[in-house]
This record gives structure tokens, sequence and C-alpha cells, in this order.
């Protein structure tokens, strides 16, 4: 990526806090998007780019109601989020010395446009799937987005000589990291079945340990499901997909777990990236407990949304580690 | 001369079958204890909508059943009918959103037959289709919008109808791709009308307790058939 010799761009505040910004704003942009889909509210505006008919920086307030108050601010913030990273690429192109930060930033610009074209197609096509992909590269965009702020920081300016991190921790949180990205394609999967919860229960599934997936038991959850459920019927395939996911949420935690008594016995528990997987360990418990209290609230769009937002926390932390990680290993001394 | 001879002969041969052919009447009845229906709290949620229940709020209507267990809403079909699109006169069905709510909630329409989707709220609706066998469609229709018209090509039992501004709102549209087909009334009772004299298999489909068969002859003098449906 870089070295300490080819580090001659000089820190800029206002550069390094409008990449903030825009990290930010994407990371609420996650928050609306969870809540369009966890309140089912995808389709509530049928056309795009406009918004039921009129510009949609010119949609009048009173239809700002319903499905269409997360859809329309969504598209909203989606815009602002747009013109941001619009504006932090040139800023990067015109004002920072690294070839390969401008490069990343034409990423960056070329990646929010294909999102908002996702969206946008989803919508105008009636392709309901493309909400997967749309997740999933809102998930990677917003990697992105806090990977340029911190290559703006000070910190990562100051390349000051670091104590080296084993290649084999390093090696771990990456595996962990990419693991928490393969969670979340399920979870977009799952989300996006728009079939309310396949398994009602928590921790045990259908009152077993495997739930019977059977043809007349498929029936049996269907007939019983809980006051509120509104989606389509459940099938075989979603309670399996459920329960996948739920096996890889353990051994995702085991992991995370795994990598914070690895980093405290080999950098101290002073060490800065020690006590990140500290906080990491928290989050992947909150994530878990969040994940149990969507499926005990019989998925409260709120709730929802909330372990949408700390899943996408969970994937960035591990990310932005792994960078800091390989960036001390490069500085070492 | 011999053209007008020929459609004579059709012309008489289709009034002397009319004339033969019978009605299916019957009644639907339920049995036992109905579940609970839930309240659409979710109205409350929306400023113009729950301005529209300043009392108390609508609630679903999965099993609308009378004071003597009349059921509403089974939809009644005739199974190994030839495929018959509807005629281009046909008067179209009219399915209206009303108090942020589809009226009437289950409809029946044959293949080709025009429906007819209303708007008579103060409000903004998406009219989103959820078909398996028909093409999908999502409008937004606007209050005092224009009707949207919809026709379907292929049969296909309960088709879902959705807005999704406000979720609790859902309608089923049940397409049958020959003209003999009902939906039971509040007082339980159906009638296919002009049924070809034959045997047939009447079905009788409600969303939520699911379907039931039964072996009929349709005589010119009309044949009764009567369902009983009790929860699972």
């Amino acid at each position: 990526m870089n070295n300490a010799s080819s580090n001659s761009s000089r820190y800029q505040p206002a550069l390094f806090w409008f990449a903030v910004l825009n990290a930010i704003a994407t990371f609420l942009l996650i928050g609306l998007g969870g809540l369009v889909t966890s309140h089912e509210a995808g389709m509530s505006v049928p056309d795009w780019p406009t918004s039921y008919g009129y510009n949609m920086f010119a949609l009048p307030f009173k239809y700002w109601q319903g499905g269409a108050f997360f859809e329309h601010t969504h598209r909203l913030l989606a815009s602002v989020v747009g013109a941001l990273t619009t504006v932090l690429a040139v800023w990067l192109w015109f004002k920072d010395s690294r070839r390969w930060l401008h490069w990343l930033g034409v990423t960056a610009f070329l990646l929010v446009v294909a999102q908002g074209i996702l969206g946008g197609l989803r919508v105008s096509w009636h392709l309901d799937y493309l909400g997967i992909p749309h997740g999933a590269v809102a998930q990677t965009f917003l990697v992105l987005s806090c990977s340029l702020a911190m290559f703006t920081s000070r910190w990562w300016l100051a390349a000051a000589p670091a104590k080296a991190v084993p290649g084999g921790l390093r090696r771990h949180v990456l595996c962990v990291t990419v693991l928490i990205f393969v969670q979340l394609l399920i979870a977009a999967t799952m989300r996006h079945q728009h079939a309310g919860l396949a398994i009602s229960d928590f921790p045990l599934a259908h009152g077993k340990v495997w739930p019977d997936t059977t043809p007349a038991a498929i029936v049996d959850y269907n007939a019983h499901r809980p006051a509120g459920t509104i989606g389509n019927p459940i099938t075989a395939f979603q309670v399996v997909l459920q329960m996948v996911h739920r096996l890889v949420a353990y051994v995702i935690f085991l992991g995370v777990a795994a990598a914070a008594g690895l980093a405290f016995k080999k950098l101290g528990g002073a060490d800065r990236l020690a006590k990140a997987t500290a906080i990491w360990f928290l989050l992947l418990t909150l994530q878990i407990g969040l994940g149990a209290w969507t499926i005990w609230s019989n998925k409260a769009a709120d709730v929802a949304t909330l372990h949408v937002m700390v899943g996408a926390l969970s994937l960035l932390w591990g990310a932005l580690w792994w960078i800091a990680a390989e960036r001390r290993q490069r500085l070492s001394v | 001369m011999k053209k007008t001879f020929v459609f004579a002969c059709v012309s008489a041969a289709l009034l002397a079958i009319s004339l033969h052919a019978g009605d299916i009447t019957g009644t639907i009845t339920f049995k036992g204890t109905a579940p609970a229906e839930r309240e659409l709290a979710p109205i409350k949620e929306v400023p113009d909508c729950a301005a529209l229940y300043p009392g108390a709020l609508p609630k679903t209507k999965f099993y609308v059943v009378g004071a003597n267990g009349e059921l509403a809403d089974v939809v009644l079909s005739l199974k190994g009918v030839p495929a018959q699109a509807a005629a281009a006169d046909l008067a179209p069905a009219v399915l209206d959103q009303k108090g942020a709510l589809y009226s009437p909630q289950i409809v029946a329409i044959q293949t080709g037959q025009k429906l007819i989707v209303k708007n008579s709220d103060p409000l903004v609706h998406n009219v989103h289709t959820k078909p398996t066998a028909n093409p999908e469609s999502n409008q937004v229709q606007m209050q005092g919008g224009a009707d949207l018209t919809y026709t379907f090509d292929k049969p296909e039992p309960f088709m879902k109808f959705q807005c999704d501004v406000h979720p609790w709102m859902f309608a089923w549209v049940t397409v049958v791709d020959n003209p003999y087909f009902a939906v039971s009334a509040a007082n339980g009772k159906f009638v296919i009308k002009n049924v070809p004299p034959g045997k047939y298999t009447l079905v009788a489909a409600h969303r939520k307790l699911g379907t039931q068969t039964a072996e009929i002859e349709v005589k010119a003098d009309g044949t009764l058939q009567d369902f009983t449906f009790s929860p699972k």
C-alpha cells in the first residue's frame, strides 16, 4: 500500500474531517437503509429517480409518511453521501500527493454511483433480489469511506515506528472479518426473503436444537406464526438459512474472542490494538444480544435495524483493525 | 345466405345450452371459534391515516363470520373447465382504497377481465401486485388520482395486492380462467350462474382455512352445494 518514504502528503485537517463526515453520513445511511427493509418500505415510492412524479428534492412534506418516509429520506441521504463522496474524491485527487489514494477516491466515487443505480433499478425494474447486492455494496462502501478517513488522519501520516503485530494475529483478524462479511451476505439474503422470521424462538429453533424441516413441519410453522407477522409464507430453505446465520454468528463470536485473547497475549494489555480487540469483542456480544432480541420481539423494525448497524460496525472494526495492524507491521522496528 | 344460416344455427345452439344451463348455489358456514382478529395498530403511526379513525381502529378481516356462522370471502370455482378469457365487454371488477384499507379484501376475476383500482382516500397509495404467475407491477396512485386498470392473462389464486406506504393494507385477487366462479357474500351465500350441464369438481378456497372440493352434477334446474369450514 505505502511505506514511510512515500508518505510525502501532509496532514490536512479540513480534508480529514470532511472524510470523517462522509464516513459518519455513510454509517447513518446504512441505518436508514436498514429501516427501509425492516419496515418493508423499499417499494413504497414506485418511481425513480423521481418520487411520486416530483423531483426527488421537491417532494412535498405531506407525502413523507408511512413507508414513504423511510424510502424517501433514504434516497435524500444517499444523494448527500453521493455528493460528499464526489467532493472527497476530487479533493483527494487534487490536494493529496499519494497516487494510490487518488484511485481509492475514484473507487469510492464509482462505488457510490453503482450503489445508487442498484437501489434505483431495484425499484424501477421490480428486481427485489437486487436488495441483496445493494446491502453488500453498502457495507463495502462503509469500510472504504472509513478507510479514507483513516488514510487522511494525522496518525496515519505521522508514520511513527511501532511494535510489530504478529502475522498469525493479523491473518486471524482478517479471516474473522471476511467471515463477518459472509455473515452480512447471509443476513441480507434472509432480510430480502420478506418472510418475517423463519424461526421465531431462540436459543432453540422451533423448540429443537436443529429444527424439523420436513414439508409437514413447514406447513405447521406457517399455520402458527406469531400474531402480527406480515410476510410471505416461510420455506425450509429460509429455516436452514437462519440456522446457518446462527451457527456462523457463534463461530464469529468465538473468533473475535480468540482474537482478543491472542492480541492481549502477544501485544500486551496496554497496546491500543489489543484494547481495540476488546471493543470488538464487546460489539460482537452486543450483536448476539441484538440478534436474540430481534427474534424475541418478532423482528421489531427498530431492533432489527440496530442489529444491521452493529453488524456493519463489527465488519468495519475488523477491517480497520487489520489495516492499522498491517500499517504498524510495515512501520515496525 | 350460407353464413347467415350458420350463424343462426350456432346462436340457436348457444341459446339452447344457456336455457338448459343451471346455477350452482350454496351456503358456506364456519364451525368452531374463529381466531381473534387483530387491531391494525400501525395505522396510529401514520398521522394522515390516524386522522381517519378518531375512535376505534379497524381490525384484520381474516375470518368474516356472521352471527349464525355464515362465512364470507370464500372463492368458489370449477375445476377442469376449458380455459376461456373474458369477453371484451364484461363489466370490470372494482377494488377501492378507502379508510386506508382495500375494499373488498377478496376479489375474483376472469383472465382478461378488467380490474379497476380506485383511490377514494385523501392519501397517496402505491398499488403493488405480488403475483406468482402474472407479471409484477407497482404504481403510485395519488389522492384524487386516476383509476388504475389491470388485466391478468394467467389464472392465479389469491394474488396479493399491497400498499408499501401503509403496510397493513392487503387485498387478494383470484384470477380464474373461465367464467364460472363466485365469492361468498356476508350471508355465506354464493351463486355461479349459467353453468352448462355436466359433472364438475367444485372448489371452495378460503385464504386462511384452506381448500375443499365437492363432486357435483349440474342440471338445468340448478345444483345446491354447501361447504363447512373449521379452524385448523
